[in-house]
């Protein structure tokens, strides 16, 4: 089988994979008790009957369910996700309105944790007995253990109310008036909490995963012909040992892009973060179908796009694989 | 006679503090930062009501009246007002001096628009039901016609309740509910004009230069911040990252902000919002239908321990379903302060024996959300001293929550009711034999009916005598007190937490959903 009809063939499963995704939370949210017209009514601080009767019969919620899925996915299939019931607002401006923010989220966490997890892991095979390497696998076992919003909320008593160098949420400061440069680095400022506490989990997971994997390498013949032949030991770890040790990484770090998203929903909570996960809460909380619905459409499209694309990186990486 | 004298006092000391507060001269200009719970659906409470819409709503739009401290009509769109003889006609007289955020005049005409809409689209019905007609003589007057006297109607008219909302722009033939400007280019008559909302984020409010108040607003900008968890909150006032904060009530976080030196931490205003925490029953089904259960339980409970402990002292005391702080409230009523020996001598006598186990029979109690939990904990070791075995039923969220109760399926639970100012607007509905209502939450869930009651609210309702109403109020609640369709624990604690930096926070009736437009940011 061919580079691309493979990846044809991943495309086809994955699109199978994002109906199968809308059908089941549709039926798993019309199981919830309560709807919109309950919601609606809670936030108003009451209501009557004709109210709930006129907001049902105007999201269609007093149809039969069969009728409610198969209109939704036809709507879904010309790209309609439809309007927000709790928002009134069509729900594709709701998302692309958070999804920046979520994405420059998870993909500087991502980004983070891939690399300090790799540097760690690397150091620490050098001498896999030595001290610092006691002290990575204490590291990563404590970062994989703590739940993610513990070390939201530790870090903001540290560094927001005991240590005030970091605000305590949001995207930017809002009363800014500076340059664009000065607002990019606004950003950035306001970034850093959540990053760090989003990156923490899988900092953990990927230091383990470079260190095993670059023990396993090291071991391998190649390195010790490399090094009978008298390359730089330097050269040996960073050219020889760690582009093969970086396979399984990259492997995880990819499959693992939809516990990110899933992480980052938690992180945007605890650090008031504008971004999908937030409004995915919200909106579960709402009974908004419509808009819980297309958040998970688009999240899962980031997976399936993620998992096709480790796949595309993991043979550019190692040649020997042909097919799955 | 007691609450005149504590009406003295409450006088005495508004004149203290205001002498201090007033001393330094309020300062124009400036952005502040204040922080907000919730992302509002969207801005108008013309057609939305609750606070997180009237929060920012009560700053894009104005009423024709707004209220102070105590209870006092003020005048605002209405520069002046007058109720006939018969009290079947109400004259406002608007200012004239007053234009939308686009320009246009505010007339006669966006005021009958704007009952229209409210009457037409807003979930509380007995606010301008009475109201058959709106005359308009000229563009300054207009004259409510009323099938029936309507002493609620003051109330009614003023914060978020009556906003002005202009009719050459929501009248446009798109259904108000969802019209595009409830959200963005919001075209509105208040303090201040929208910059700019952003969900989840902020609502960036900028002056109205063209006020009908002279000199007012004093703020140039008043941003919005919505940062949802309460220790967040804290933190960012602590910090000075926010300066205010309104519809406080968590009190831990209270109790720490109070020890805070930066901050002012006020429990004044809020009393028409009237936000009171209660244990519901079943009265219709289930060992709860009977009255004598129900006092029992009622007995059995330790209201101090839950204000003083479970609260830390954040939490008024309040014996009934009328806030304490409405001139109907009645202090009289009998407030089942805790005998646990008179609560198991009601059960003994009423025939419920003990078991083995020394229980009496089982009950449910649920709760919706997670502020009260923890009062819905309380009664299962509290209740089981007079042999009710209670289980604690956990509902996923609100929804879920809404769906059991509203639907009947109960015993007891517990529950944040709204006053929403005259108890003829957020009272009635929760005794009213009317509003027995299936699958509605907030109606009359308890399933109470008692026809002296129904006729007690009627009366209240259609006179403007205060002192009559009292009285009728009054008995209305002693009915109450003794029949129980619910208990009550104490007033939610709404608190407004500002920065000493802040001069004039909101603390009217309304208290957060206030117009701000005399605050001001001192050096």
């Amino acid at each position: 089988m061919n580079f691309w009809r493979l990846t044809a063939k991943r495309i086809g499963y994955g699109l199978l994979l994002l109906v199968a995704v809308l059908v089941l939370n549709f039926i798993l949210m019309s199981l919830a008790p309560g709807d919109i017209a309950d919601t609606i009514a809670g936030e108003m601080g009451g209501a009557n009957e004709t109210m709930l009767a006129e907001i049902r019969a105007s999201y269609g919620l007093d149809q039969p369910f069969h009728i409610q899925l198969w209109r939704y996915l036809s709507k879904v299939a010309v790209l309609d996700l439809g309007f927000s019931y709790f928002y009134n607002t069509p729900v594709i401006t709701l998302i692309l309105e958070k999804l920046p923010a979520t994405l420059l989220l998870v993909f500087s966490a991502q980004i983070l944790a891939i690399t300090i997890g790799i540097i760690l892991g690397v150091i620490a095979a050098k001498k896999p007995n030595g001290f610092f390497s006691l002290v990575v696998t204490l590291l990563s076992l404590f970062g994989f253990a703590a739940p993610v919003f513990w070390t939201g909320i530790l870090l903001i008593i540290l560094f927001v109310s005991i240590f005030p160098i970091f605000p305590i949420g949001g995207l930017m400061d809002v009363t800014l008036d500076g340059s664009w440069w000065q607002h990019v680095l606004d950003v950035l400022y306001h970034l850093t909490l959540p990053m760090i506490t989003l990156a923490s989990i899988f900092i953990a997971l990927y230091s383990r995963l470079a260190r095993a994997s670059m023990l396993e390498v090291l071991g391998a013949d190649y390195i010790r012909t490399a090094r009978a032949k008298g390359v730089p030991e330097r050269s040996v770890l960073y050219r020889h040992a760690l582009r093969n040790a970086m396979t399984p990484v990259v492997t995880v770090a990819g499959l693992q892009f939809s516990a990110v998203i899933s992480g980052a929903v938690v992180v945007e909570t605890v650090f008031s973060w504008p971004g999908l996960g937030s409004l995915a809460l919200h909106a579960i909380v709402a009974r908004d179908t419509p808009t819980i619905m297309g958040i998970l459409f688009f999240s899962s499209l980031v997976v399936v796009v993620f998992n096709i694309l480790t796949d595309v990186i993991v043979r550019l990486l190692d040649p020997r694989i042909k097919s799955g | 006679m007691k609450r005149k004298l504590s009406l003295i006092v409450t006088a005495l000391a508004m004149a203290v503090t205001s002498h201090l507060g007033f001393a330094s001269e309020p300062t124009a200009g400036g952005t502040m930062v204040m922080a907000i719970q919730n992302t509002p659906r969207h801005l108008n409470p013309a057609v939305q009501s609750g606070t997180a819409t009237g929060v920012p709503g009560s700053q894009l739009f104005a009423a024709p009246l707004r209220y102070d401290e105590g209870w006092n009509p003020q005048p605002y769109l209405a520069e002046s007002w007058s109720v006939s003889d018969d009290g079947l006609s109400v004259t406002l007289n608007l200012v004239k001096n007053a234009t939308f955020h686009d320009g246009h005049p505010i007339t006669s005409a966006d005021i009958v628009f704007s009952i229209d809409t409210v009457k037409a689209n807003h979930p509380f019905k007995t606010m301008f039901a009475p109201v058959e007609t709106v005359d308009t003589p000229d563009e300054h007057t207009a004259i409510l016609r009323l099938s029936q006297p309507h002493p609620a109607l003051m109330l009614a008219m003023s914060s978020q309740l009556l906003p002005i909302i202009p009719k050459h722009v929501y009248g446009d033939g798109q259904d108000p509910k969802s019209h595009p400007q409830n959200s963005e280019n919001v075209v509105g008559s208040g303090p201040f004009k929208l910059a700019e909302f952003k969900r989840d984020q902020h609502i960036i409010l900028e002056k109205n230069e063209n006020y009908f108040m002279e000199g007012l607003p004093y703020l140039d900008k008043l941003v919005m911040r919505i940062i949802k968890d309460p220790s967040a909150r804290t933190i960012a006032l602590e910090s000075g990252e926010v300066m205010l904060s309104i519809f406080e009530e968590t009190p831990r976080d209270l109790a720490r902000m109070k020890k805070s030196d930066g901050l002012n931490v006020s429990s004044d205003g809020y009393s028409a919002i009237g936000s009171v925490v209660w244990l519901a029953f079943n009265t219709q089904n289930g060992k709860t239908a009977d009255k004598q259960v129900r006092q029992a339980i009622s007995y059995a409970i330790d209201r101090n321990f839950i204000i003083n402990a479970l609260m830390l002292g954040t939490a008024a005391e309040a014996k009934t379903g009328i806030h304490p702080g409405s001139p109907f409230y009645d202090e009289t009523a009998n407030g089942y302060d805790i005998d646990l020996d008179k609560a198991n001598l009601i059960l003994d006598d009423a025939g419920y024996a003990r078991d083995s186990d020394g229980m009496r029979f089982g009950l449910t109690i649920d709760y919706g959300w997670a502020e009260i939990k923890q009062f819905a904990e309380y009664m299962k070791p509290q209740l089981k001293k007079i042999g009710i075995d209670v289980t604690v039923r956990a509902s996923a969220d609100f929804p879920s929550w809404a769906k059991r109760i509203s639907n009947h399926d109960f015993d007891m639970t517990m529950d944040n009711v709204f006053n929403w100012g005259d108890p003829v607007i957020g009272v009635h509905r929760t005794y009213s034999s009317e509003n027995i209502k299936k699958g509605v939450i907030w109606s009359n869930t308890q399933q109470y009916a008692n026809a002296r009651v129904d006729e007690l609210m009627q009366l209240a309702g259609s006179t403007y005598d205060v002192e009559e109403r009292q009285k009728y109020y009054a008995e209305f609640q002693q009915i109450l007190a003794d029949e129980l369709p619910l208990y009550t624990l104490f007033a939610a604690p709404y608190h407004t937490v500002s920065n000493k930096k802040v001069g004039n926070p909101p603390k009217s009736i309304w208290g957060g959903s206030s117009p701000m437009d005399k605050m001001y940011l001192s050096e």
